[in-house]
């Protein structure tokens, strides 16, 4: 590498015509570490401190994780060698990602997540027309299907208590249902708090401030223990129900104030422009000033919708069996008891690579309708 | 395409149709065209249709929209008191008075099982305020270190900055909290194999061990001393910079502030005969005896809290410094400020205006967070309020209230201070 860098960068000539090749610390890898690594005694002892650091943690995290670990076997006695009991993983697997659903009826979530991706995958095609109907159906079509699918009781399809849903299917369920939700709560919040109307704009901020006050503990426990007392006598809702009630108007509140951010930041002359033109107000939020608004700040979106997801997992307080509820109940199993690691280290993995592919997606989507707002 | 607004366009359009000027026999012809155009529009264009009109209907959308609340209100309201008559649940205020009969594991005022629910109201506050307080100033150090880190010109120290962030901030914090307290602290050693630091700081499975200051009489003079001592600071501060500002000769503040903060109240701790001592930690037969021990759960929960909101401080931290502009360094190098007074002087302020409010949120959202206390037992205030209280009394909707109000009267302080640090530090434009 060090050589091709000094061929590459320009000779100097000496007055006698002879070319002469730049220092070896100019150039290549050995100009690069100390430009970037040891420029001063400070950077060298912050090196040197960084590569301690990792020689203490990388090798027996490695060790640990790979080279000592557990892989095959179903029982804890197959985890003998001292390292990592992915073993665990593998017996609890199905729970993991199906919960306590019938292991003969699990065809009918993959068979509903096969439809979601075959429905999401025209959307992200840049060919492919006739988006915004493809958009609808999914948003329309597919949680009646959905609903069918995972709950039953009609088409011949045995209906399956929400009690026995759970792990990384049913994070999936909250945090679809609060996205979808969320989404079009929050722009009507949003809208009703920047309206001239004094009424409306009181409610719209007594209940995004009272939302975005709390924690959302304290909303679920108020949609586990107080939902059912503000229903009438004899009407009763499930428990999974109420916590996406929960879920789904906080994080409404906390997109309102995304929302609001991105309708400040068009500027006056959009609305005035669209007034002229004679476009009702519905029309003129939906044609002219909801697409820039949204625009701005997707960034913000995707970030509540990580929040979102992320905070899926408080469900387990109020009793439900989430992807780290059900880790957490395989935990306290008596036959695999002391692999609290293992089974942290695969639900954080599961959470990362969901948070982490979100983020990112946004980053790409940023970049694509980046549109010279920005200079 | 039909517009709604139409009536309204037809408004401004005759507002617009000026009169044609007088004695000119030429426009004739227009006028008469007008006027048949304004027939065809109606001879009163003036007001549009009622339910056209938007003042009306701003009226009727508000109406509607009080209706629907107070309606929604009342409904929920008369099927609460209803509910609650068939249950037989009290309702009111009155629990609060009545015995708690529970035990809790750390109490920073005098509590009993005896002692009222209004008392545990004030233990669980006390203690979510008491772990608001450990976790701010461990994120803020962290997230802070983080946060340059991410900025060094160190190729590997920002590569790991930045891997710690990505990391952390995407697993949820409840993840992380169980993480820390079954995987990290339950693998901790029993007590009597406590792992031990210099004598004086033990931890094991039972907490963490640290010596435990014992105040006697005169102590009191200490803590005066120490407040006159940080009054006195204050004020020099103030008086050197305003000699600076004036002379422009500077004062050796840090060093004054520091021999107050410190001598005064050391010399008030001599004078009265040394009156704070420190109880140490004793290994006994079993367990270790004595000095101040910090539950697991605390350590935990601080741990989890700290780290994860480090990870979003050093992102704002990080966006502060990059949004001052490149050009004040330089000027400030071209002025002949050296790197340290151009960070303290130039950068530093600059970015702070920008870090502070989300600063302060983060602060928030922290406090808010140690709500999931729940999740491992630590007796913060949603655990033992909202939780065992309003399971002992059944009394969800005053619990649920007063805990709302609690964290609502945080954001609320937290919002006020924003504000205020929003306009103190707005920049004066001409």
């Amino acid at each position: 590498m060090a050589d091709v860098h000094a061929e590459a960068a320009a000779p100097r000539t000496t007055g006698r015509g002879e070319t002469l090749r730049p220092p070896v610390t100019q150039v290549g890898l050995l100009a690069w570490l100390r430009q970037n690594l040891f420029s001063s005694p400070f950077n060298t002892i912050l090196t040197l401190f960084c590569l301690w650091l990792l020689y203490q943690t990388v090798p027996p995290l490695v060790q640990w994780a790979i080279l000592d670990a557990n892989f095959v076997g179903d029982s804890r006695e197959d985890c003998v060698s001292g390292g990592a009991c992915w073993v665990f993983i593998k017996a609890r697997f199905g729970q993991f990602m199906y919960g306590f659903y019938p292991l003969s009826e699990r065809w009918r979530i993959n068979t509903a997540f096969v439809i979601l991706i075959l429905g999401l995958i025209p959307l992200f095609l840049p060919r492919v027309r006739h988006k915004i109907a493809i958009a609808a159906a999914l948003l329309i079509v597919y949680p009646v299907i959905a609903y069918y699918l995972f709950y039953g009781g009609a088409f011949g399809l045995r209906v399956v208590e929400t009690s026995l849903w759970g792990g990384l299917f049913l994070t999936l369920v909250i945090a679809g249902v609060g996205i979808v939700a969320s989404l079009p709560l929050g722009i009507l919040f949003a809208l009703g708090r920047r309206s001239d109307m004094p009424i409306v704009r009181a409610v719209c901020i007594t209940f995004i401030e009272v939302m975005r006050g709390v924690p959302l503990i304290t909303i679920l426990f108020m949609a586990s223990v107080m939902l059912p007392l503000f229903l009438p006598e004899g009407v009763n809702f499930d428990k999974l129900l109420r916590a996406l009630v929960g879920v789904a108007l906080f994080s409404a509140a906390y997109m309102a104030e995304v929302v609001r951010g991105g309708l400040q930041a068009i500027p006056k002359g959009q609305y005035e422009a669209a007034q002229a033109l004679g476009l009702s107000f519905w029309k003129m939020m939906g044609l002219i000033v909801l697409p820039q608004a949204l625009k701005i700040v997707i960034p913000g979106i995707v970030n509540t919708l990580i929040g979102l997801f992320k905070d899926t997992t408080l469900v387990l307080i109020i009793g439900l069996f989430d992807l780290l509820g059900i880790v957490q109940a395989a935990l306290t199993d008596a036959s695999w008891i002391g692999f609290a690691t293992e089974g942290y280290v695969f639900a954080a993995l599961g959470f990362w690579v969901f948070c982490f592919g979100m983020s990112r997606y946004s980053m790409h989507v940023e970049r694509k309708l980046h549109t010279g707002h920005k200079r | 395409m039909t517009f709604p607004g139409g009536a309204r366009l037809v408004q401004i359009s005759m507002k617009l149709d000026l009169a044609p000027p007088k004695g000119d026999a030429g426009e004739f012809g227009n006028v008469e065209r007008m006027a048949l155009k304004r027939e065809q529009l109606g001879a009163t264009p003036a007001k549009p249709a009622p339910w056209n009109d938007p003042r009306v209907r701003a009226v009727a959308y508000q109406i509607l929209t009080l209706a629907a609340v107070v309606l929604f209100f009342a409904y929920i309201t008369h099927n609460t008191l209803a509910n609650l008559e068939r249950q037989g649940i009290a309702s009111g205020f009155g629990f609060l008075d009545k015995a708690a009969g529970f035990a809790i594991p750390q109490t920073l005022i005098d509590y009993s099982e005896q002692s009222p629910n209004a008392r545990v109201f004030w233990i669980g506050l006390l203690n979510t305020l008491l772990i608001a307080g450990i976790g701010i100033a461990l994120a803020t150090v962290l997230g802070f270190s983080i946060g340059l880190a991410r900025l060094s010109s160190n190729w590997l120290v920002a590569r790991l900055a930045t891997v710690y962030i990505e990391t952390i901030r995407n697993v949820p914090l409840l993840l992380q909290i169980l993480f820390w307290y079954f995987a990290v602290l339950q693998a901790l050693p029993h007590p009597r194999e406590s792992m031990a630091f210099g004598d004086l700081f033990y931890l094991n499975n039972r907490g963490f061990y640290t010596p435990k200051p014992v105040f006697e009489d005169g102590a009191g003079w200490v803590a005066l001393a120490l407040l006159v001592a940080i009054g006195a600071a204050i004020g020099v501060a103030r008086w050197a910079r305003r000699r600076q500002e004036a002379t422009g000769e500077p004062f050796h503040t840090v060093y004054a502030v520091l021999g107050l903060l410190i001598g005064l109240p050391l010399l008030a701790f001599l004078a009265t005969g040394m009156p704070i001592s420190f109880e140490h930690p004793e290994m006994g037969r079993f367990k270790l005896d004595g000095g101040l021990v910090l539950l697991p759960e605390l350590v935990a929960l601080a741990m989890a809290l700290s780290t994860y909101t480090a990870a979003f401080i050093a992102e704002t931290v990080r966006a502060g410094i990059l949004s001052v502009g490149h050009g004040q360094i330089e000027a400030a190098h071209a002025l002949g400020l050296k790197h340290g007074q151009t960070l303290r002087l130039v950068v530093i302020p600059q970015a702070l205006r920008v870090i502070i409010p989300p600063l302060t949120s983060q602060y928030l959202n922290l406090t808010k967070n140690s709500s999931l206390a729940v999740a491992i037992g630590y007796p913060d205030f949603v655990n033992v309020f909202t939780g065992i209280v309003l399971n002992q009394t059944g009394q969800a909707v005053e619990v649920i209230a007063i805990t709302m109000a609690v964290y609502l009267t945080l954001s609320l302080l937290t919002s006020a201070f924003m504000n205020w640090y929003n306009q103190r530090m707005a920049l004066v434009e001409r």
